[in-house]
């Protein structure tokens, strides 16, 4: 009896050092995420997604930070220096909205995180959300959108009264990145073909160089395909069959078109997640509507966009499992109807919603 | 004594209608005039036929318009992309100097050779300085889309903007294109969409721009656009900028009434609304200058893959032959055609594959020239 008892302690023992041990091992790989909460809306939404993940039991941790614009020596706007620094340590970012006071003397805050992070490509996923219904079903697609250059470069001059010329600039650089992080995107994806979009029938030398580099990326990553198609057919296509189309890749001013027209076939920016990846393997995910300022504070905020930005951050790191629960209890919490928030179609408030989707999340462990 | 009054009722009713037909010449004389018909009461028209597509329909457009003894006679040109020199398209220019109006399909580009080659059809709209793009969406009842009781006019400033094809390598690898907004332009094109918007009964213009990016170019069009809209209070006027647009038109199209925009943008949307009431094969378009007029579809496409095989859709060409004819003040044989195309559209429902239909474009064109002679005055045989 007692060599039992001794063999059953040593069980035992085996048992917890070893449940110690995957402790401490799942214990570092919490990572670090900066977490910037925004204005309006923004803290809202941003506990709410804090909520969800807790449910879910992501290995996530928080660092909130501000990132309101001050004036660094010299008169230079730039963002304060703790934030830029813990953005440059953990990597990954999740963004709330931000406001951009129209006399604060400033750039916009999202032109100047840009800026700062160089945040080359802005990535949207548009997936029809079963729950949410529009006149499109069945879309899944991706548009990847150059995002520091082309007709956005700013430059613009006054030549003479009443005549006003604006630059836009495409670099062999710039669109060899973008062109190389769609295809790269694809095969992490799984995603079967890639589409330029251009319009080098008319930009015959900016485009034509645009579309040079993609050829020159296709070349490299034979096993996805490649299409380019003129901006004008895409539009036409899309609204009349999205199903056709696959990952999209194209300059700033025809990626900003066309990404929110396919927000808008997914039922709008509320439910839209986007993510920007810089240079340097920082990645910043954000929600891209509004700040909202008329239901701020009333518990009215729908935190889908950003929770599903959150998500596609979570299979940015990899953490694939926990990306698909969250999203699943999300999408069944949308297709349930029982509990929406006002712009869904429902009238429950946001803590409602949050709670409904923690709950299923964790009916779903 | 009543024949004083008599008098005096007759000369009040002479006068009034002098001052009334005074004033409508005079409102006449401000609108476009269309080339006085030459020869016997024949109108000369400028064909091009294009590339893909475009040869078949407008063969079909010449089939109908003979059947149904329009008074239109057309000069053909042809314009070959695949060379390099412009004299084609110089001669197609000449053409319509001369014959003041055309009908054209569209031209290809071929964007694999030298960029100094450039893009006939642009050539084309510069030269001629036709500067209003109209389009005019309709939901048709006997075509299923996803959106109803679409109405919308978009009127596209058409030769300036980001068209202007001004672009150099400065430096090896980094490429500048210019887009060039004029003052000029852009009240004349503001403009014309009120005096539209006035003459079609419309009540609101929306101006599309992106005037939050680009500051100092769209910013300009969007001043002018206020500046004309002061003219006009009978018109509400408003602007939104380019993607809210789009995501407006793709969730909500009917709340859009007429839509003026620079050159870019009236691209992205005038083929998105193309989309949104049925397809490229369905919509006709309208370039207007102060001198010319030139017709063609309104998504301006060439059709590769379709041409010669009798699956395109003529609906668009047509449609766009009958606002030619509109243009040359043959109203008569306008609203015959058309009604023709519609019935076959909406009650026939003779529909091409693009629409979700099975017939071929011969069938169509027959079916619409059996309307035609059924409701018609006179036709040639069938």
């Amino acid at each position: 009896y007692v060599s039992f008892l001794w063999s059953y302690t040593k069980k035992c023992v085996i048992i917890i050092l070893s449940l110690n041990v995957m402790f401490l091992y799942s214990a570092s790989q919490i990572q670090t995420v900066t977490l910037i909460p925004g204005d309006g809306i923004g803290p809202e939404i941003s506990t709410a997604v804090m909520e969800i993940f807790d449910a879910a039991k992501a290995p996530i941790q928080w660092e909130e930070r501000n990132v309101t614009a001050i004036q660094g020596p010299g008169g230079k706007w730039m963002i304060p220096p703790d934030a830029k620094e813990s953005m440059d340590r953990n990597k990954i970012g999740l963004k709330g909205p931000l406001k951009t006071p129209i006399a604060a003397g400033h750039p916009s805050m999202n032109l100047l995180l840009r800026k700062t992070f160089d945040l080359y490509a802005n990535v949207r996923p548009c997936v029809s959300i079963e729950g949410y219904k529009t006149p499109y079903t069945d879309v899944d697609l991706v548009t990847i959108r150059e995002n520091t250059e082309g007709e956005y470069s700013g430059i613009e001059h006054l030549i003479v009264d009443g005549v006003v010329q604006s630059i836009k600039l495409i670099t062999e650089q710039a669109s060899q990145r973008i062109a190389e992080y769609a295809f790269e995107y694809a095969r992490n994806n799984q995603r079967a073909s890639v589409t330029a979009v251009h319009k080098a029938n008319i930009m015959r030398m900016s485009d034509g160089l645009f579309l040079r580099k993609c050829r020159e990326a296709a070349e490299k990553h034979k096993d996805v395909k490649f299409t380019e198609m003129y901006l004008d057919t895409v539009c036409l296509n899309m609204v009349q069959d999205p199903t056709q189309f696959d990952v999209l890749v194209m300059p700033n001013l025809y990626g900003d078109i066309l990404s929110d027209l396919c927000a808008g076939l997914i039922g709008g920016l509320g439910v839209t997640p986007s993510g920007n990846i810089g240079a340097n393997g920082v990645a910043i995910f954000e929600s891209v509507h509004g700040t909202a300022p008329d239901i701020a504070g009333k518990d009215m905020a729908n935190p889908t966009a950003l929770l599903l930005s959150a998500v596609m951050m979570l299979r940015h790191m990899g953490l694939h499992g926990h990306a698909k629960k969250i999203e699943t209890a999300c999408f069944d919490i949308i297709r349930d109807k029982k509990v929406l928030t006002k712009d869904l179609g429902g009238n429950s408030k946001c803590s409602e919603f949050t709670k409904a989707i923690c709950q299923r999340v964790r009916d779903l462990d | 004594m009543i024949n004083y009054i008599y008098i005096y009722i007759y000369n009040t009713l002479v006068t009034t209608y002098r001052l009334i037909s005074m004033q409508l010449i005079t409102y006449e004389m401000l609108m476009l005039q269309p080339p006085p018909a030459k020869y016997g009461g024949r109108h000369t028209v400028t064909l091009i036929p294009g590339d893909g597509i475009g040869p078949e329909l407008l063969n079909h457009v010449k089939e109908v318009f003979r059947f149904s003894c329009v008074p239109v006679d057309f000069e053909v040109v042809h314009v070959n992309s695949a060379l390099e020199s412009e004299d084609d398209i110089n001669n197609a220019i000449t053409a319509i100097r001369r014959n003041g109006v055309a009908l054209k399909g569209n031209i290809e580009t071929n964007h694999t050779m030298a960029p100094s080659v450039k893009s006939r059809n642009n050539l084309l709209r510069t030269s001629l300085d036709l500067y209003a793009n109209v389009m005019h969406c309709q939901s048709l009842p006997g075509v299923q889309t996803r959106h109803k009781n679409i109405d919308i006019m978009i009127i596209r400033e058409n030769t300036e903007g980001e068209y202007s094809s001004l672009e150099h390598e400065s430096v090896s690898g980094v490429v500048e294109c210019l887009k060039i907004i004029t003052r000029n332009n852009s009240l004349r094109i503001a403009d014309y969409a009120f005096r539209l918007a006035r003459e079609k009964g419309r009540s609101r213009v929306t101006a599309v721009h992106k005037a939050n990016i680009m500051k100092l170019g769209d910013g300009l069009f969007l001043q002018c656009c206020r500046e004309v809209a002061s003219g006009y209070p009978d018109i509400t006027f408003d602007s939104m900028i380019v993607d809210n647009t789009t995501m407006q038109l793709v969730s909500k199209p009917q709340q859009f009434d007429v839509m003026v925009m620079p050159n870019l943008y009236g691209n992205v949307v005038s083929n998105v609304c193309a989309g949104l009431v049925g397809g490229p094969g369905l919509v006709p378009g309208a370039n207007y200058g102060r001198d010319y007029a030139v017709f063609e579809t309104a998504t301006r496409n060439t059709g590769k893959s379709i041409a010669g095989r009798n699956i395109a859709n003529p609906t668009a060409m047509l449609l766009a032959g009958c606002m030619m004819l509109d243009h040359l003040r043959l109203y008569d044989y306008a609203s015959m055609i058309r009604n023709a195309i519609l019935t076959t559209m909406n009650e026939t429902r003779l529909h091409t594959a693009d629409i979700g239909g099975q017939g071929t474009t011969s069938e169509v064109v027959q079916s619409i020239m059996r309307n035609i002679q059924s409701k018609g005055p006179l036709t040639t045989d069938l």
